[in-house]
Parts: structure tokens; C-alpha cells; sequence
């Protein structure tokens, strides 16, 4: 069998970073490991780069199971984006939390397992990449074990990802017995429109497991506690990375695997849309924390994703990608404010935040902008992700837009309250935040990249294009 | 050098808003350094302009393909946004005309603002001005050209205000924005029309499209288009019933008057509507509207003017008069005469507001033309080039508006016209009048004692200097007899207007009688007893123009009565059941439901297991019970 290893390339590249990370902690001292975070970085991107650099080299490897297009490697790159991202903006966090080398090794490989996902051509490939980024999660989520709320936030999500990935493993098995295969493609062959029974079953367990990973109402539950209690970082990767490597494989499984379907499942996805954005934006508006608003928020952003499977058109898939994209840099942005803003104060309550913009006027424009970005107001990137993904169902489900645009008003009510908070009111501590500067340089490039995302969509929207597209070729 | 300036002549609008960014964030703590950035903007630009207007004048291939390049700035199915540049003789003219233009007043205002407290600020207003002007004057298509008109109106509004400590000035601004406004919702929807029709805003595509519109549409709609996209240069140009921000726009600084409501933005309007010629042209209905319009406003304005005492509001009413006439211009099908008007009045327009400029400089900012009198003798140089702007504007040979306005007249005979006609040649007669009249009061006749006049620094009278030399030889380009101007600016086919001796004569004569008439009644008798005789004598007459025929008044009792009016009505709906019922309703419902969803996050792992399963449950059982047919029944959504 011939295998092309260069398609693997960044996989290999970032487990053998992951492992050195692992290895350098051993290595150095227990109190000069603050250099391991910029060593993350740096190979992070050098990763980045290797699968750029792979762009147009495209192929499938061993028969099939895993496929490398230019879907896969836009997710791909929007992991190792986030990935970079949040390692740059959280380093003061880690070497305050201690065990530098584990939680950065943990990182690399929660984001190998997202672009094994992203990549997955049959089910034992999707379930091989979702535990691995699972489980490294889990250790991640409880990371400050010492402090009750992340332990309570680790068990909670050790026992529900279980309960989800169980739900997801019996889904996959019903569809391998009915049609027996579990390449993605060959599924996609034997499905016809004609429904069987335990298919329909298999399809339901599916969309459970899968709609727990990107925080789909009803399966929403354990996001706002597991993000509360997660060190802040991790919430952020968790909100970005896990969720768009989910929502790469559900793109993956409902498009190219059960096309057949489509029209049973289309009205499902509508529902679970319209239902999830409905809960995210209502719930966010009587929070007071700002870990949980933005928790909220983001389970609200997962039903605005969700829009874009419902056509299962290119236009569609074209939105979930380009969105996601942006959402990165929405949603680091205004994490990394969080976390630096609990370093420095010890709080994540939103009235402790009065008077930020005089304390730190970037990071208070920098959360405003994010958080505008999210609730979709022009000329930020929001508006331009939000607009490709609604114009795809405004003309067989103008009721889900309309619901989408009421609800984007209803989150700008609760945004807008945290600006307020931060412009209005006066300070009760005057001191001004000195920014140190890796965060200063996440902050200004998640600002800038949703500002100019916003203005000027055309580049990333023509390589989005190609994307998409290739998600059809095989 | 042309071929660098012609591929790369985004460079134009680029370089005055790199130095608008350079001066708010950079250079605002030191003046003289924001004015220089700004002048190196803004000459920088009139450069690449100069050089990419000599490449395009000296190419005859640019008469039938214009040069276009651009970047998608946005596409998805079914809607592609282009941003970018569109090089002909129409858009090269334009381009050049405005940084010129734009560079000679910027360094003028160096003179002009000196010491004011603003003064960089000031200079960063007018280059984000000039960029966005010139960015509209070289749009290839024309949501970015709506952008770029938008973006003038906002630098308006802002210039206007500038001296925001006075309330005439903030009320000024908020007129000319809420006026501009109303017209632009027009004009904005004039292109939603045209791109939901044509599918596209490019210029080069949409004048092929239109010149076959059978085939896409039918006859109503392309008027409906063409009368929308109308309203949008009523407002910004000034034109009657939406003229009446303009005169109040005086209340900016000099420079402002100068270059935005003389020079260029006041006759972007008509920028606009040479640009979409191809629209206008397959619309004989609207032709008649652009026409008719234009010929009234050139002649009301005019007849106020007469009478007003307010040195700059009598050039702001005749600046709505000229553009008055370029709308005329167009209506009757020429777009040549038009735009050979729209480039002299640009030079002796910003002639002579920057000649009151000084005048204002020099008095303190009195206003009033009676209080005057005598000031050629202090300020030879700002007298001496006013008067050539007087004469330009008045039409006589060889001075450039005489060559300009006189086409006018000829087109508009020659179209058939005969009333617009006989209003223009009266417009052109009452011109004469009321702009003589103004310089006998204010630069001959007795000295008023209480002044004591200087001439303004060099820095302010070399641009007059300037603009006088252009005032004087601009209108030879385009002479009946050697019509170069009609050979490259026209629409179709090029047209030369057959030398109209009549024509010619009469206008002359005209503008001669209404100097003259000025002369007797201002200069001759010293007293002005004449002038109060007969302003007297025909008092209703007087009174009704003095006060700009109410009209201010009208819109204000329509406002205060109507609009007022239903306001209240709508107060007490807004009150009571908009507010009582739907919003805080409506948002004490959101809350609540937000509340009720909140308490059954409960916290307890057991809870989120059980609502999981059931969520599985509620899954299946949609995904069994309901096919596609139910589904479609409930939703609506398959295909």
C-alpha cells in the first residue's frame, strides 16, 4: 500500500511538538518552565504554516479513512489559528496555575485530535479524534484542582461526554449495520432516500452525540458550568476549537454520509437551530458572570452555525467555515480580556468590570468589538458570517432567519450591557492595567482581524469558495 | 510616469486619506505639521491626477473604453461588489479638476485658519473630504460611489459644524445632514431598484444593460429608477425644493464654503447624473424633470439673490443658480455644456468665496455688503481678482464662463427649449446684476470708516492669484472654435454646437445691461437712493425675495404642524403601546423567559443527564413520526 506521508505531515509535525513539550518539562527545572509557552507558540506556528504550505496538496490516505481536502485543511488552519491564539494570551495565566508542560502538551494534543476530526473519512477515524480531543478536554477542564468549581466542571464533563460519546458510538454502529460500511463516502453510497427504521434511530443518536459537542440544545446542559469552571483558556479553546472541529465533522457525516436523508433531517436541523439560538440569547441576559454570559452566547452561536447545515448546500457549508473562521477571533478575543482581567483582579463578575475603559481602553474596545462581532452588527466580521449563513435559508425558511435576526437583537441588549458596564460606570479601583506583551498582541490582532474581516470579506470569502467546494470533488 | 499614474490612480483618493489617518492619530499636537501633511496629501494627489489626466488626454482609445480596474471587495451568489477605478475623459477631468482645485484652497485655509484653535483638526476634515470626492469621482461602480457620497456629506456636516460653539453652525450642520438625507434615501433606493433589476451597480455593465433595458424590464420602472436616483443630486446639489441647507452652510469656515459648497461637492450631484447618463438618457420624462428643475433653480435662486445682504449667502444662492444651470445642461441632453460649466465654475466660484474670505479675514467676519464699500483700495490684489471673477460669472469674453454658460444657452435653443430658454438668458441677466452688485458695494464706493482693512497674507492671495489665471483662460478649451472640450467630455457621440452668433451676442448683451444696471444703482449714485426707491417701491417683491420666498418658513410650519402634529399622535401610540406594551412588554417577557429557561440550569449532574436523554428521545421521535411531507407541513422548508 502506498501512503503519502506528507499528507500527514502537520498531524506528525504537531504530535512530535506535543511530545517534546512533554519531554522539555522533564528536562528543565521546575521554576524556568515559563519558556515552554513561547516554545508552543512558535511551533505552533511553524505547524500553521507546514499546513498552509499543503494547501494544494490534496489526496485521501489508507483507502479512504482519512481525507485530506481543502475542507479539512481550512479547519485545520482555523484550529492551529486558535491554537496560536490562545497560547500567546494565556501564558501569565499557566505560570500562575503551574504545570506548564502538561496543560501545553495537553493544548497540542486536544488540537491534534480536532484536525484528526476535521479529517475523519470513516467512523473509526471520527471516534479516534473526538476522544482524543475529549479526553485531553477533560484534563484540561479540571486543571486548577485544586479549586472545587474546576474539579466540579471536570466531573461533570467526564461523565456527559461519556453519556454523549456512548449515544454517538451506538448512532454509528446502527448506521454500520444497516449499511454495512463505515467510510463516510461509502455510507453516503448505500443510503437511499427510502428510510429504514433503525437508520432513523442511528441518525437521531448521531445528531445527539454530535450536538453535544457543539453545544446544540437540548444538549446544551453542562456548557455553562463546565465553561465557568474551566481556567479561562481552556474555556476559550474549548468554545472555539471544539466546537468548529465538531461542527466540521457534522458537516462531514450529515453531507456527505446521509445525503439521502436530507429530507428527513433538514426540518430537524432547522428546529435544533431555531430552539438553540432561542435559549443561548434568552438565557445570557439575567447572567451576571461573565464566563457564563459568554457561555450563553456561545451556545446561541452554535445555533447560528447550525443555519448552515440546514440547506446542505455548498452556499451552506461555505457559511459554517467562514463563520467559524471569524468566530475565533471574536470569541479569543474577548476570552483573552477575561483571563487577563482575572489575573489582574481576581474576578470574572461583570459589574467588576465598571470603569474599563479607562483602566484599559484596549481591552475594553477589544470586547466590544468582539462582542459586537457576535451579535452581527456591520461593519465587523459577525455581520459578514451571519449574512452568508442566513442568505442560504431565507428562501425556504424565512421563519428560522426571521428568528435569527429577533434573537441578534436580543443579544445585542445583553452585549451592550456589558459596554455599558465598562464605558459608564466609574471604577472603584482607578489603577490602569498595563497589558503585558503577548496579550497586548492577541488583543490587537483579534481586533484588527475582525474589524478587517468585516470590511473587506473578499480574499477569505474566494478561498472559503474553494473550500467548500472541494468538499464535493471526491 | 502616465503609465505608473494610470494603472496605479487609486493612489488619487488614497494619498488625502492616508494623510486624514496621519493627522488624527499622528501629527495633531503640532499644527503647521498636520497643514503640511495635509497639503502633501493633497498635491501628491494633483499630481498622479495631472499625470493620469495627461494619459488619458493624449490616448484617444479612452473615448471608447474607459480604463477600469478593481477588487472584489464582496461576492456571493448573486451579488458581486467591486471596489475600484474607472479612468475616462469624464472621471480624469473630474479627478484633476477636484485636486486642483482642493490643493490651491488647502493652502489657502493655512492662511485663512491660522490660530484657530481647531486648525488640525480643520485640515484633517478636509483631506478625508478630498479623498472621499475623489474616490466618488473615479468609482467604477456605484454602491462604492454611494459610499463615497455618503462620506462627503458626513465631512460636510462636520465642516459646517466645525465652529460647534455656535448654534447657527450646529443648526446649519443638522440641516444640511437631515436634508442631504432625505434626499439620499433616494437616491438609495434608486440603486437597490437598479441592482435588483440589472443584477449589478458597475457602470460599464449597467450602460449595456440599459441601453438594451427591453429586454430586462419594462418602460415604468427604468423612469421610476432614473426619478429616484434623482432625488439623491436634488439634495446634494442644492436644487429646488431641497436647496434650502445650502445657504445656511455658509456657517463653516471659508475654505469649507469654498471647496465643498461652491467647488466640488455641491456639484456631485451633477457628477452623478453625467455618470449615469446612459439611465437618464433612455428616460425622455426624466430628461425633462433634470431640465426643468434646473432651469427653475437657476432662476429662483437668482431672484434671491438680488436682494440678499450677506456677502457669502449671495454667492451660496448663486452657486445654487449655476448648478441650476448644469442641470439644465444635462436635461437637455448635454452633457458637455454641463460638465464645461461645472470645471469654470469651479475656478471662479472658489475664486470668489475665497476673495470673500478675505474680505471677511480682513473685517473681522462683518458680513453684511452695505457695511462695505471701497476695499480695493486697502486689498488691491483680493478686489482685482474678485473682479475677474465677476466677470467670469457674468459672461463676458474671454473670461471662462462666458464660453461655458453661452453653450448652455445655445444647447438649450437648439433642443427646442424656447421657455427654459428665455429663464436661462433672464437667469443670465439677473446673474450680472446681483454679483456686480455685490462688488460695487463692497469694493467701490466710499470707504465705511469703521473698517480698517489690510490685504490678507501671501500664503491666502497666491491661490487667488491662481485661480484668477484659470478664471480667466479655463473656458478657452472648449471655444466654439476650437472645441477640444466637446471632442473628449460627451455622451454618445461627440457633438459640436454650431457657433451661435445670436446666441453669443445676446448673452453678452445681457450680462453688459446687468453690470450696467448695477453700476447706476450702486456706484453712480452714491447715496443708493435709487436702490432703497425702488426696493420700496416694490416692497411685496422685495419682501417676498429678501426672505427666500418663505420657503425656510413653509417647511417649518409643515414641521411645526404637521410632522409636529403626528408626532404627538404618535407620541401617545409610542408611549402607550409601543413602549408599554410591545418593548418593555416584550422585553419583560424576554427577561422573564430568560429567568425561567436560567432555573433549570440547576447545576446537578443528574438534571443535565436526564433533559440529554430526553433531548435523544424528542429527536427520535421527531425523526420516526414526521417524514418529509409532515415536515414540510410544519415547517415549510423542502424544496
Amino acid at each position: 500500500m502506498n501512503v503519502d506521508l506528507s499528507l500527514l505531515a502537520p498531524e506528525i509535525a504537531l504530535a512530535v511538538l506535543g511530545l517534546g513539550i512533554l519531554v522539555l518539562g522533564l528536562l528543565i527545572p521546575k521554576g524556568s518552565r515559563h519558556g515552554l509557552g513561547w516554545v508552543t507558540a512558535l511551533g505552533l506556528l511553524g505547524v500553521l504554516g507546514l499546513t498552509i504550505a499543503g494547501w494544494d496538496n490534496q489526496g485521501t490516505l489508507y483507502e479512504g479513512i482519512f481525507i485530506v481536502d481543502r475542507y479539512a485543511i481550512f479547519f485545520k488552519i482555523t484550529f492551529l489559528t486558535a491554537a496560536f491564539l490562545v497560547t500567546l494570551g494565556c501564558m501569565r495565566y499557566v505560570d500562575e496555575m503551574g504545570d506548564q508542560s502538561e496543560y501545553y502538551s495537553m493544548m497540542l494534543f486536544a488540537t491534534l485530535g480536532m484536525m484528526v476530526l476535521a479529517s475523519a473519512g470513516d467512523f473509526m477515524t471520527l471516534y479516534l479524534g473526538l476522544e482524543l480531543m475529549t479526553i485531553a478536554f477533560i484534563v484540561l477542564v479540571c486543571y486548577r484542582r485544586t479549586e472545587t468549581r474546576s474539579v466540579e466542571a471536570g466531573i461533570k464533563y467526564v461523565l456527559l461526554a461519556g453519556m454523549s460519546s456512548a449515544v454517538l458510538l451506538y448512532g454509528l454502529s446502527l448506521v454500520y449495520g444497516v449499511t454495512g460500511s463505515v467510510t463516510i463516502y461509502e455510507v453516503g453510497r448505500a443510503v437511499t432516500t427510502e428510510p429504514v427504521p433503525a437508520l432513523i434511530l442511528g441518525v437521531a443518536m448521531l445528531v445527539a452525540g454530535l450536538g453535544f459537542k457543539i453545544s446544540a440544545v437540548p444538549f446544551h446542559m453542562w456548557t455553562p458550568d463546565v465553561y465557568e469552571g474551566a481556567p479561562t483558556p481552556v474555556t476559550s479553546f474549548l468554545a472555539v476549537g471544539s466546537k468548529a472541529a465538531s461542527f466540521a465533522i457534522l458537516l462531514r457525516v450529515f453531507i456527505a454520509a446521509l445525503p439521502g436523508l436530507w429530507a428527513h433531517w433538514t426540518m430537524l436541523v432547522a428546529i435544533l437551530a431555531a430552539v438553540t439560538i432561542i435559549v443561548g440569547n434568552l438565557v445570557a441576559i439575567p447572567q451576571t458572570n461573565i464566563k457564563r454570559l459568554l457561555a450563553y452566547s456561545s451556545i446561541a452561536q452554535a445555533g447560528y452555525i447550525l443555519v448552515g447545515l440546514v440547506t446542505a448546500s455548498e452556499a451552506g457549508i461555505k457559511g459554517v467555515m467562514f463563520y467559524a473562521f471569524l468566530y475565533v477571533f471574536a470569541t479569543i478575543g474577548a476570552f483573552t480580556v477575561v483571563t487577563y482581567f482575572y489575573n489582574v483582579t481576581g474576578s470574572d463578575e461583570i459589574k467588576d468590570y465598571a470603569g474599563l475603559s479607562q483602566r484599559s481602553p484596549l481591552m475594553a474596545a477589544v470586547m466590544v468589538i468582539s462582542m459586537l462581532s457576535m451579535a452581527g452588527i456591520p461593519p465587523l466580521a459577525g455581520f459578514v458570517g451571519k449574512f452568508y449563513l442566513f442568505k442560504t435559508i431565507v428562501d425556504n425558511y424565512l421563519w428560522l432567519a426571521f428568528i435569527g435576526l429577533i434573537m441578534s437583537m436580543v443579544s445585542v441588549y445583553y452585549y451592550l450591557r456589558v459596554a455599558l458596564v465598562m464605558y459608564r460606570d466609574e471604577p472603584v479601583d482607578h489603577t490602569p492595567i498595563s497589558l503585558s506583551g503577548p496579550v497586548a498582541l492577541t488583543l490587537i490582532i483579534t481586533m484588527m482581524a475582525t474589524l478587517v474581516l468585516g470590511i473587506y470579506p473578499g480574499p477569505l470569502s474566494e478561498v472559503v469558495n474553494t473550500a467548500a467546494h472541494s468538499f464535493f470533488l471526491p | 510616469m502616465v503609465e505608473f499614474a494610470l494603472h496605479h490612480a487609486w493612489l488619487v483618493p488614497l494619498l488625502p486619506a492616508l494623510a486624514f489617518v496621519a493627522i488624527i492619530f499622528f501629527t495633531r499636537p503640532w499644527p503647521m505639521l498636520s497643514a503640511l501633511t495635509a497639503v502633501a496629501g493633497i498635491v501628491g494627489s494633483f499630481i498622479v491626477s495631472a499625470l493620469a489626466a495627461y494619459g488619458v488626454f493624449t490616448n484617444p482609445a479612452f473615448k471608447e473604453e474607459p480604463l477600469v480596474y478593481a477588487v472584489r471587495w464582496f461576492s456571493m451568489p448573486g451579488l458581486q461588489i467591486d471596489v475600484g477605478v474607472q479612468l475616462d475623459p469624464v472621471s480624469a477631468m473630474m479627478i484633476f479638476m477636484v485636486s486642483m482645485v482642493a490643493s490651491l484652497i488647502f493652502i489657502y485655509a493655512i492662511g485663512y485658519m491660522k490660530d484657530d484653535p481647531g486648525f488640525s483638526v480643520f485640515f484633517s476634515y478636509v483631506s478625508l473630504f478630498a479623498a472621499s470626492m475623489l474616490l466618488l469621482a473615479i468609482s467604477s461602480n456605484l454602491l462604492e460611489m454611494f459610499v463615497a457620497w455618503e462620506l462627503v456629506g458626513l465631512c460636510s456636516y462636520l465642516l459646517i459644524g466645525f465652529y460647534s460653539h455656535k448654534i447657527a453652525a450646529r443648526e446649519a450642520a443638522k440641516k444640511a445632514f437631515i436634508t442631504c438625507r432625505i434626499a439620499d434615501f433616494g437616491l438609495l433606493l434608486g440603486l437597490l431598484a437598479m441592482q435588483i433589476v440589472f443584477g449589478t451597480l458597475n457602470l460599464v455593465e449597467l450602460s449595456e444593460k440599459i441601453a438594451n433595458f427591453e429586454q430586462y424590464t419594462t418602460f415604468g420602472i427604468l423612469t421610476l429608477i432614473a426619478v429616484l436616483v434623482f432625488i439623491g443630486p436634488i439634495g446634494k446639489s442644492g436644487q429646488f425644493p431641497l436647496h434650502v441647507w445650502l445657504p445656511d452652510a455658509m456657517e463653516g469656515p471659508t475654505p469649507v464654503s469654498a471647496l465643498i459648497h461652491a467647488a466640488t461637492m455641491v456639484v456631485a450631484g451633477v457628477y452623478l447624473v453625467a455618470r449615469t447618463m446612459f439611465l437618464f438618457h433612455e428616460v425622455p420624462g426624466a430628461m425633462e424633470l433634470v431640465a426643468i428643475t434646473g432651469g427653475f433653480t437657476a432662476l429662483f435662486a437668482a431672484t434671491i439673490a438680488i436682494t440678499q445682504r450677506e456677502i457669502k449667502r449671495i454667492l451660496a444662492y448663486s452657486t445654487v443658480s449655476q448648478i441650476g444651470y448644469m442641470m439644465l445642461a444635462l436635461g437637455v441632453g448635454s452633457m458637455t455644456a454641463s460638465l464645461f460649466h461645472m470645471w469654470t465654475h469651479a475656478f471662479f466660484k472658489a475664486l470668489m468665496f475665497l476673495g470673500a474670505g478675505s474680505v471677511l479675514h480682513a473685517l473681522h467676519h462683518k458680513a453684511d455688503v452695505w457695511e462695505m464699500g471701497g476695499l480695493i483700495r486697502k486689498m488691491p490684489l483680493t478686489g482685482w481678482t474678485f473682479v475677474i471673477g465677476g466677470l467670469a460669472i457674468a459672461g463676458i469674453p474671454p473670461f471662462a464662463g462666458f464660453w461655458s454658460k453661452d453653450e448652455i444657452l445655445a444647447v438649450t435653443l437648439e433642443s427646442g427649449h424656447y421657455v427654459l430658454f428665455v429663464m436661462a438668458a433672464f437667469t443670465a441677466f439677473l446673474t450680472a446684476f446681483y454679483m456686480w452688485r455685490l462688488i460695487f458695494l463692497t469694493f467701490f464706493g466710499e470707504e465705511n470708516p469703521e473698517n480698517h482693512p489690510h490685504e490678507s497674507p501671501a500664503v491666502m492671495t497666491l491661490p487667488l492669484v491662481g485661480l484668477a489665471i484659470l478664471s480667466t483662460i479655463g473656458g478657452l478649451v472648449g471655444t466654439p472654435w476650437a472645441p477640444y472640450w466637446s471632442e473628449w467630455i460627451f455622451f454618445g457621440h461627440p457633438h459640436h454646437v454650431e457657433p451661435n452668433y445670436w446666441v453669443m451676442i445676446g448673452s453678452v448683451v445681457l450680462a453688459a445691461a446687468g453690470i450696467y444696471l448695477a453700476y447706476q444703482l450702486y456706484y453712480v449714485d452714491k447715496a443708493k437712493s435709487r436702490a432703497r426707491a425702488l426696493a420700496q417701491r416694490y416692497n411685496h417683491i422685495y419682501t417676498i425675495l429678501y426672505n427666500k420666498y418663505y420657503i425656510d418658513e413653509i417647511y417649518l410650519w409643515f414641521n411645526h404642524t404637521i410632522v409636529d402634529g403626528a408626532a404627538k399622535l404618535f407620541y401617545l401610540f409610542d408611549i402607550y403601546v409601543v413602549d408599554g406594551i410591545i418593548v418593555n412588554g416584550l422585553g419583560k417577557l424576554t427577561c422573564l423567559l430568560g429567568e425561567g429557561i436560567r432555573v433549570s440550569n440547576t447545576g446537578r449532574l443528574q438534571n443535565y443527564a436526564l433533559v440529554f436523554f430526553l433531548g435523544v428521545l424528542a429527536v427520535v421521535v421527531l425523526l420516526a413520526f414526521t417524514g418529509p411531507s409532515a415536515a414540510s407541513l410544519i415547517v415549510g422548508g423542502v424544496k
